[in-house]
């Protein structure tokens, strides 16, 4: 490489250091603060200190928002991970007619403004007689996180070489046997990267969230929302260490998972 | 039934639920507040079913709408200028570097999993009145009296940016990541300097992946309703909050239909415009 060459890729080098703490820095200093001893949620520290995460523990509306939000999450992972995955199955596995058509459509719900598809589904259910509700919130984040499992589950899909299920087929397994004994367990990393998804973004969701959600009802997202309204505590930054931890820690426990099962695979 | 009708049939059967899913939880919500929005807001309680041109009169044409979607697009066309301009070097360096391109990869996916409103509160704690900024410059004795540096416009687009940041990246890196170096190098040998090679190669056929970033920016950016509550000033309301407040505070339901249907034209024109020249396929990279 050239003298000038080096010169410009050191400058990219540095403006991407500087992009990524740009990135990270805010957040590191919301996990450093969560510690102060401080009765404020700023500087300067005076200590270190788990006292806010005791207070955390012991505040009834942040646990309530916990349970809530972690009872949403899985049961939006649920649903949403079969839908996605019966039809990736489909457009991965079948020659279906009008593919591309059929992939936008699933796409559709991250097309449309998060904020229009909260109003739209808030006005037409309530018509229907399904008032803001645990409910509401369910088929809200349902619809949100279905394209996401879908685009997820479906690339990962592509990969999965046929051969396998011919062949148990060929050797007189029945398509059900060959389902539940060959694909599925070669599809199981992919079920759970999108399952994970799912579970994730509806843990994080609060645009749709607040539209949706009865009163009285928080979700941690909400809930921290919430508390931002009087000033930022040092209660906030713990419970936003606690949510780091969780979204962020579970989806590397799970990359590490689905390391560990198709290594035993063997694919 | 045959084998192969019954072949035929499964795929649907397969994709079925997803389908209704869409089309129940979505497609007829939208055409329900198509006619909602004609309805007739009544001082009693329950709308009033009609065909009245009122709802739209005011969106369409009271100045204080037009003057914040005009302001929410500007906020989403720099925030998505920033953007690009933060984010392709970045791009370029993840898709060159030569080692450690799988931690860069997962630092940038990082951010997608980390909460969009502690993102978007971080950065009280930097900004904020004791925030780490002004302790820093009261320390060095810069300034005598913390300085209120948050809600304004520009914290909003900060904020923004910070949030829209990693989809730019990442579209960038895949169109990146799919162009054959020796494009470059054959440019090179024929006499080209790297930076012409760049523009002349490079930089045109990733294009697709710099637009892919850019429309997912500024249609996530000028959806928002979020980051202006949380970080911007009481005059920094963009078009969403408009709609939030229609529908949840004042409960103007038909109102509020209106107005969510203008931001949906506005945002759908441009999906449309992205669509009908790249496709959806490059959009659908950047996301899986």
């Amino acid at each position: 490489m050239d003298g000038r060459g080096k010169m410009g890729w050191n400058l990219i080098r540095a403006w991407s250091i500087g992009v990524y703490v740009f990135m990270f820095l805010p957040v590191a200093v919301v996990v450093l603060l969560s510690f102060n001893a401080s009765q404020f949620g700023s500087f300067p520290m005076t200590g270190f200190s788990f006292r806010w995460f005791v207070e955390l523990w012991n505040n009834e509306a942040i646990l309530r928002a916990f349970r809530t939000s972690i009872l949403l999450g899985l049961m939006t992972a649920l649903i949403s991970t079969t839908l996605g995955v019966l039809a990736s199955l489909a457009l991965v596995r079948y020659k279906v007619p009008g593919t591309n058509a059929i992939s936008t459509l699933l796409i559709a719900p991250i097309l449309v403004p998060e904020v229009v598809l909260a109003v739209a589904l808030l006005l037409f259910l309530n018509f229907l007689g399904i008032n803001k509700s645990f409910g509401l919130l369910l088929f809200g984040h349902v619809i949100f996180t279905l394209p996401f499992v879908i685009l997820v589950v479906q690339a990962r899909l592509i990969s999965i070489k046929r051969d396998v299920e011919e062949a148990a087929m060929s050797l007189g397994a029945t398509p059900v046997q060959t389902f539940f004994q060959i694909t599925l367990p070669l599809m199981l990393p992919a079920v759970l990267a999108g399952a994970l998804f799912a579970f994730t973004i509806s843990f994080d969701d609060i645009t749709g969230t607040l539209f949706w959600k009865p009163g009285g009802v928080e979700t941690v997202p909400t809930q921290i929302f919430a508390m931002l309204r009087n000033s930022i505590s040092p209660e906030i930054n713990a419970l936003g260490t606690v949510m780091i931890v969780m979204t962020v820690g579970l989806p590397l426990l799970g990359v590490a998972v689905a390391r560990q099962l198709t290594k035993k695979s063997g694919t | 039934m045959s084998i192969e009708t019954r072949e035929a049939r499964q795929p649907w059967i397969l994709l079925s639920p997803a389908l209704a899913a869409v089309a129940l939880l979505l497609f007829v919500p939208l055409m329900f507040i198509v006619v909602y929005s004609f309805w007739l807001r009544t001082a009693t309680g329950a709308d009033q079913a009609g065909f009245y041109l009122d709802n739209w009169n005011e969106a369409l044409t009271d100045p204080f709408y037009r003057d914040i979607l005009i302001s929410t697009l500007r906020i989403a066309a720099i925030t998505t200028i920033v953007c690009a301009i933060m984010g392709y070097p970045s791009a370029y360096f993840i898709a060159r570097s030569k080692g450690n391109k799988a931690i860069l990869l997962l630092l940038l996916m990082l951010p997608f999993w980390i909460s969009y409103i502690i993102r978007t509160m971080s950065w009280i704690n930097i900004l904020g009145v004791s925030g780490a900024f002004n302790s820093v410059l009261l320390s060095l004795g810069i300034i005598a009296e913390p300085i209120q540096m948050l809600y304004n416009e520009a914290t909003v687009i900060l904020g923004l940016v910070h949030f829209l940041l990693p989809f730019m990246i990442l579209n960038i890196y895949v169109s990146l990541d799919g162009i054959d170096t020796n494009l470059e190098d054959a440019a090179n040998s024929l006499g080209a300097t790297k930076w012409e090679a760049f523009l002349q190669v490079t930089l045109p056929l990733s294009l697709p992946g710099l637009a892919a970033g850019g429309l997912l920016c500024f249609v996530l950016g000028a959806g928002t309703y979020i980051t202006p509550l949380v970080l911007g000033g009481p005059r920094d309301a963009m078009f969403a909050n408009l709609v939030f407040e229609a529908i949840i505070t004042q409960l103007n339901w038909p109102l509020g239909s209106a107005l969510s249907l203008m931001l949906l034209a506005v945002l759908g024109a441009l999906v449309m415009i992205y669509n009908r020249y790249l496709g959806m396929a490059q959009l659908m990279k950047g996301l899986g």
